[in-house]
């Protein structure tokens, strides 16, 4: 059973890079290459993890999802549509004025629990969250989603000493390890060094998988999510930029430009071509 | 007269607030005891979180407890609330959550501490931000007040608070509202918007002028932003003379917020006492205000040759 449903998520994952790039492609900007190293992730989470009801966004008892590298809409928004917290047709109007989908997402936009776009933001935030739904009594998970790039704000450490020390075990961060960032490869901007040793000195669960496997990524998001232990936890996922796309994948140039007609033909195909099998 | 810090005003009211709302939960930067947030703090220990000396986390967590439905309070000193400046920015006022941000020792007056800690420029730095209020008490009573209306009011709001004890001039009876100046004192050669602390240095001066027989209204502007301006132009067109009081800048603070409604309503002369764009130094208080011109017996001089300019 559990082997069906990697395989529909592997499917879903396919469905939504080739929204990801049209999404981009028909508003001529925004970031390719972050949105498709996280899209595998956020499969798991939407498909198989996150409880949530589109009917009512802000349901009071939802696991909450803070996308914190926002940046990465595209991403988020082929999700949300696909799942039905606002009409397709509103990708169309991705970064377009007078329309609803902003650059970087924004608390009104249905299903979005995060407003992000400034780096090393959303781990407090949903750590504030976290907060509360413990003071609550909820039974419900906070996921937060952080970058390897933003992993060199020095707030993403404030708030990480500050989860572990307020034992909070309903927050689980992935850090979607993509390894480049806008100009080059992150162990050449500013190496964040070895994450599993960090965030394990500073107190935290650390569950590493390979961020493009599905079976490893729905493995991990079962176990975070049952962990409490009093303590946050957070799954390396180590993934690749601009993953599914040849000339994408890797390359810093694609962090925030949008494809030109060839490359956007070139993307779908390759995308479309993907064997689901094979695909890691 | 009863004498009290505007911050133990702030301490008192958050306790009496937590009593009264469950869903009021505080926050510290390691600077509780300075800010009086302890007494909430020892109170309701599960409501209260200690951040660290980490402000900028401070600031995100309390925007996650507002937008899960939480009234937070989050306190530090207001120089140092300015390091989470860009997340007040991105996270609470673009989204307009309901963040009550609570920035004690500010002003020269803060004293012996030194420049470091002397934030001059607050007032400035949050009044330019779309969505937020931004309130200073004149003292305790007026700020336990204002505590209580911003418990009603849903958005973000920067409180700047002091350090140093200073005359109780209103008592239980007072109808605070947010937005609403306050005249202190009827006059007719000049008006003095003052704020924080110094409303009552502006109050002594204007008895030092009044020997002088220079009447000046004395206005309490509490709420900075949004300013009342229909008090502003009404004041300036009975008197012409506009002086604005604040330890603080005179660039961006009451100064520039008086200064930016007449401009455009009712140009008019102006006069603003306060910090002229320059840092102080360690010292005390009343020693401070005397040579930084922010004293009443400074404040008196400075509208008697204002005034002047009349005739």
């Amino acid at each position: 059973m559990q082997k069906d449903i990697v395989l529909e998520l592997k499917q879903k994952a396919k469905e939504l890079r080739k929204e990801i790039i049209t999404i981009i492609y028909n508003a001529q900007s925004g970031h390719p290459g972050g949105s498709l190293s996280a899209i595998d992730v956020m499969v798991g989470l939407y498909y198989h993890k996150l409880k949530v009801d589109t009917k009512n966004p802000l349901w009071e008892n939802r696991d909450r999802f803070v996308l914190s590298k926002g940046h990465c809409s595209p991403a988020i928004y082929a999700v949300l549509a696909d799942k039905g917290f606002f009409p397709k047709s509103e990708l169309e109007g991705y970064r377009k004025i007078n329309r609803m989908l902003q650059g970087h997402p924004e608390l009104n936009t249905p299903g979005i629990d995060f407003a992000g776009g400034a780096l090393g933001q959303g781990i407090c935030f949903a750590l504030g969250i976290a907060l509360a739904c413990r003071l609550d009594k909820r039974n419900c998970n906070v996921y937060a989603m952080i970058g390897d790039g933003e992993a060199q704000e020095g707030a993403v450490w404030e708030s990480s000493m500050a989860a572990a020390f307020h034992k909070l075990d309903n927050l689980i961060v992935i850090l979607d390890k993509n390894q480049v960032q806008q100009t080059g490869k992150t162990k050449e901007i500013m190496d964040i060094g070895n994450v599993t040793m960090k965030w394990k000195a500073f107190g935290w669960n650390v569950i590493e998988i390979n961020g493009h496997d599905m079976a490893q990524v729905v493995k991990a998001l079962d176990k975070a999510s049952k962990m409490k232990n009093k303590r946050p936890t957070i799954i390396i996922s180590n993934t690749i930029k601009g993953k599914g796309v040849s000339f994408m994948e890797l390359n810093h140039k694609f962090h925030g430009k949008a494809p030109n007609d060839d490359e956007c033909r070139k993307a779908i195909e390759e995308i479309g071509n993907i064997d689901v099998k094979k695909f890691k | 007269m009863e004498k009290s810090a505007t911050r133990d005003g702030y301490g008192k009211a958050l306790l009496e607030l937590g009593r009264q709302n469950k869903d009021v939960v505080a926050l510290d930067a390691d600077l509780s005891d300075s800010t009086r947030s302890e007494y909430f703090a020892k109170q309701f220990p599960e409501r209260f979180f200690s951040m660290g000396i980490a402000e900028q986390d401070m600031i995100g967590a309390a925007a996650g407890l507002a937008f899960s439905g939480k009234i937070p309070y989050a306190s530090t000193f207001a120089v140092f609330s300015e390091r989470a400046y860009e997340f007040i920015r991105n996270i609470v006022s673009r989204n307009r959550l309901n963040v009550k941000i609570a920035g004690s020792h500010s002003g020269i007056a803060t004293g012996e501490d030194g420049k470091s800690a002397q934030a001059i420029e607050d007032i400035a730095a949050y009044r330019v931000l779309p969505n937020m209020v931004v309130l200073q008490p004149c003292d305790a009573a007026e700020c336990e007040k204002m505590v209580f209306a911003l418990a009603d009011y849903k958005g973000p709001s920067y409180m700047r608070l002091h350090r140093n004890a200073v005359p109780v001039i209103h008592d239980s009876n007072y109808k605070f509202e947010i937005g609403k100046g306050e005249v202190l004192r009827q006059g007719k050669d000049a008006v003095i918007f003052a704020t924080g602390t110094l409303v009552h240095e502006t109050l002594k001066a204007a008895e030092i002028l009044d020997k002088e027989g220079i009447k000046v209204y004395v206005v309490n502007i509490h709420t900075i932003k949004p300013l009342d301006s229909n008090l502003v132009i009404d004041l300036a067109k009975k008197t012409n003379y506009v002086v604005t009081a604040e330890d603080h800048n005179v660039i961006g603070g009451l100064g520039g917020a008086v200064a930016e409604v007449l401009s455009e309503n009712y140009p008019c002369l102006m006069k603003r006492i306060g910090m002229q764009d320059m840092y102080a130094e360690s010292g005390r208080p009343d020693e401070l205000y005397k040579k930084y011109g922010l004293d009443a017996e400074s404040i008196a001089e400075e509208v008697m040759k204002f005034v002047s300019k009349k005739k």
